[in-house]
C-alpha cells in the first residue's frame, strides 16, 4: 500500500517541477516589469488571456502552422504591453504607486469584458492532444514537459539579453539606480518602452504554453493572476532569481497539497504559506528593501 | 442652510416610500444603498491610503458566516449578523497586525490583502459540502416570507427603510472618524510612518482600530445584500473582481469625500442595470468595459473623483470670487 502511494507523491513531485517551470516563466514577465520600472501590472494575467485568445483564433480557426501562430501571438502581446506602458503607465509614472496599480486594474476590467464580448463566455480548446509519457508506473504529461522546457529555454534567452547585451545592461542597471541612469546618457523612455515589450513578449510565450493545457476563456486570467503576484511577492518583488524560486515552492505546494485534498485545498494551502512567509519574510525570500 | 440641507434631504429620503413606491425602482434603490453602504466600509480606511484588495474577503465573510448560522443552526440574524462582523474584524487584525508590525505598505499591503479575498473564495469553493461552492447558497426562508425573527421580509419599503439606514449609519461612522482625533494619526501615517511614531501617534494600534472597523463595516453590507436578495455565490461576495469593484466605485465618485462612494455606486449600478435593460443579454461585459476605461481615465486626469473634483471647483469658485 505504501509502495502505490509514494509512487503518487512522486508523480505529484514531478508534476510540481514541471508547474513550477511554467509559473517561473509567468512570474518572470512580471518581475521584470516591476524591478525595471518599479509597478505591478495587476492585468498581467489577461496580456496572456488574450495571447492565447490569439493562439487559439490563429491556429483553430484560420489553420495556420503552430510556430507562426505562437510568434505572431508573442509579438502581438508584446505590442499590447507597450501599448499599456505608453497610454496608462506613462502619465501615471509620477503619481503615487497605488494609483499606478489601480489603473492596472482598470486595464484588467477592460481587457476582460473586451474577451466577453468579442470571442463570447464559453470555453475554447486548442484542439491539440499530446501524449502522456508512461515512466515507472508514473504518468507525466508530454504537454507540461514541453511547457516546462520552452520556459527553461525563454529564462536562459532572457538572462543572456540582459548580461550579454548593451540594451540589456542598460536595463539591469535602471533597475538598480533609477536616478543615476539618465545623467550617464541612457534614454529612460526608450528602456521602459523595450521593457515592456519583452514582459509582453513574455506574457505572450506563457500564453503558447498555457493554451497547450488549459481552456481559454475571459475569467482565467483571475487563475493564474494572484498566484502570479504572489510569487513576485514572495520571491522579492523584482528579485529573479527569488521568483524563480517561489515558483517552484509554490508549485509543489499546489501539487503535493492538491493530491492529498482537492486541487483548490492546494491553492488554499499555497496562499495561506504566502501570508505566513509575508510575515517571516516581509522582503520576500531574495528581496532588497529600502 | 448648509446646516440644515442634509436633514431635508434625510427627511426626504425617509418619507420617498409614501410618494413612491413602485417595485423595481425600489429594488434599484435599494441595492444602490448597500452598495454605498460598502464602498463607504472600504473607503473608510482607503481613504488613507491603505488601499485594501481584501475587501471582497471581508464582504465574504460577512454574507457566509451570517447564513450559514442561519441555516445550520436556526441562529437568528440579530446574532448571526454580529458574528459574522466579528469573524471579519478578527480576519482583518490577523492580517493588519502583522502587515503593520513588518511595514507591509503600499504595493505589498495590496498584493497581501488581495491573497486574502482569492483564499476566502478559494475557501468558500472548495467547502462546497457546506457551502454550495461555485453554485451559490440560499438562507432558508421562514414560512409566510416575512420575520422579524429571522430578518427577512418581502416587501421592498422594510427593505428600503433597513438599507436606508444602514447607510445613514456607515456615513455616519465615517463623518465621526473624519471629525476624531483617529483622523489626524492616520494622515499623519499615511504621509511619514516614522515621523507619525516619533510624534507620538501608535502607529499599529490606529491601523488596526481602522481596518478592523472597516472590515467589520463591510461584513454587515454582505450580510445584509445576502438578506435582501436570499442568494449569494462565491464571485460576486468575494474574490478579487468584489473587491476592484469596491475600489473602483469609490474612486469614481471620489475616496476623499462623505458622499462619493455613494456617488460612485450609483453610477455603476445605474450604468449596469441601463446597459441590462436597454441591451439585454447583448450587454454582457459592456458595464465592465466602461468601468475599466472610466477606472484608467479617472486615476489618470481625475483622481479626486467625481464629487471630489466638483467640491474642488466650487472651493475654487469661492474663493476666486
Amino acid at each position: 500500500m505504501s509502495a502505490i502511494f509514494d509512487i503518487y507523491l512522486l508523480e505529484a513531485l514531478i508534476n510540481g517541477v514541471l508547474l513550477g517551470g511554467v509559473l517561473a516563466l509567468l512570474a518572470l514577465g512580471l518581475n521584470l516589469i516591476f524591478g525595471v520600472i518599479d509597478v505591478v501590472w495587476i492585468c498581467y494575467a489577461e496580456l496572456i488571456m488574450m495571447g492565447m485568445y490569439s493562439m487559439y483564433y490563429l491556429y483553430s480557426v484560420y489553420h495556420l502552422p503552430f510556430v507562426v501562430v505562437a510568434i505572431i501571438s508573442m509579438a502581438g502581446v508584446g505590442v499590447l504591453g507597450v501599448l499599456l506602458h505608453v497610454i496608462v503607465i506613462q502619465p501615471l509614472l509620477g503619481a503615487a504607486p497605488i494609483n499606478q496599480l489601480l489603473a492596472t486594474g482598470g486595464v484588467l476590467a477592460l481587457l476582460q469584458s473586451t474577451a466577453t464580448i468579442t470571442f463570447g463566455i464559453d470555453f475554447k480548446n486548442l484542439g491539440i492532444r499530446l501524449p502522456v509519457i508512461e515512466i515507472a508506473d508514473m504518468f507525466v504529461s508530454y504537454t507540461r514537459l514541453l511547457a516546462f522546457g520552452v520556459a527553461l529555454l525563454g529564462m536562459v534567452v532572457l538572462y543572456l539579453f540582459l548580461s550579454r547585451t548593451y540594451t540589456g545592461t542598460a536595463i539591469r542597471a535602471i533597475a538598480q539606480d533609477r536616478q543615476i541612469m539618465p545623467l550617464m546618457g541612457v534614454d529612460t523612455k526608450r528602456i521602459y518602452i523595450i521593457t515592456s515589450a519583452i514582459g509582453g513578449v513574455l506574457a505572450g510565450l506563457a500564453a503558447c504554453l498555457l493554451v497547450l493545457q488549459y481552456d481559454v476563456h475571459p475569467f482565467i486570467g483571475l487563475t493564474f493572476g494572484p498566484i502570479t503576484f504572489m510569487i513576485c511577492v514572495l520571491g522579492g518583488l523584482g528579485s529573479m532569481v527569488g521568483g524563480f524560486i517561489a515558483a517552484f515552492v509554490f508549485a509543489e505546494i499546489i501539487s503535493v497539497g492538491g493530491l492529498y485534498l482537492e486541487l483548490e485545498w492546494g491553492y488554499v494551502f499555497a496562499f495561506v504559506f504566502f501570508i505566513v512567509m509575508m510575515f517571516v519574510r516581509p522582503q520576500g525570500l531574495m528581496g532588497r528593501r529600502s | 442652510m448648509s446646516k440644515l440641507l442634509p436633514w431635508i434631504a434625510g427627511a426626504a429620503l425617509v418619507a420617498l416610500p409614501f410618494i413612491y413606491n413602485s417595485p423595481y425602482p425600489l429594488h434599484i434603490i435599494v441595492i444602490i444603498l448597500i452598495w454605498s453602504f460598502v464602498y463607504t466600509s472600504w473607503s473608510v480606511m482607503g481613504r488613507f491610503g491603505l488601499v485594501s484588495l481584501g475587501h471582497g474577503g471581508f464582504l465574504g465573510v460577512g454574507a457566509y458566516v451570517n447564513a450559514l448560522l442561519w441555516n445550520n443552526f436556526g441562529l437568528t440574524p440579530w446574532i448571526g449578523i454580529p458574528l459574522a462582523m466579528l469573524a471579519a474584524a478578527g480576519l482583518a487584525v490577523l492580517i493588519a497586525y502583522p502587515c503593520s508590525r513588518f511595514r507591509i505598505t503600499g504595493h505589498y499591503f495590496a498584493l497581501v490583502t488581495m491573497a486574502l479575498s482569492a483564499i476566502v473564495l478559494q475557501v468558500i469553493t472548495a467547502t462546497r459540502d457546506v457551502t454550495g461552492g461555485s453554485l451559490g447558497y440560499t438562507p432558508q426562508r421562514v414560512p409566510g416570507g416575512s420575520s422579524l425573527f429571522a430578518f427577512q421580509f418581502t416587501d421592498k419599503e422594510t427593505w428600503y427603510w433597513i438599507a436606508l439606514a444602514i447607510w445613514g449609519g456607515g456615513l455616519f461612522v465615517r463623518w465621526y472618524v473624519d471629525r476624531s482625533m483617529m483622523r489626524y494619526a492616520l494622515e499623519a501615517i499615511s504621509e511619514d510612518e516614522d515621523a507619525a511614531s516619533a510624534a507620538g501617534v501608535h502607529v499599529t494600534a490606529e491601523k488596526l482600530k481602522i481596518t478592523a472597523l472597516s472590515a467589520a463595516m463591510t461584513a454587515l453590507g454582505g450580510a445584509l445584500y445576502c438578506q435582501y436578495q436570499m442568494f449569494i455565490s462565491p464571485d460576486t461576495v468575494s474574490g478579487i473582481s468584489a473587491s476592484l469593484q469596491m475600489v473602483f466605485a469609490s474612486v469614481v465618485g471620489g475616496i476623499y469625500v462623505l458622499l462619493g462612494p455613494t456617488v460612485g455606486a450609483v453610477i455603476t449600478i445605474m450604468l449596469a442595470e441601463v446597459l441590462r435593460i436597454g441591451f439585454g443579454t447583448a450587454a454582457v461585459g459592456w458595464d465592465n468595459f466602461v468601468y475599466g476605461i472610466l477606472l484608467v481615465l479617472f486615476i489618470i486626469y481625475l483622481p479626486q473623483g467625481i464629487v471630489g473634483s466638483l467640491m474642488a471647483k466650487l472651493r475654487g469658485a469661492r474663493v476666486g470670487s
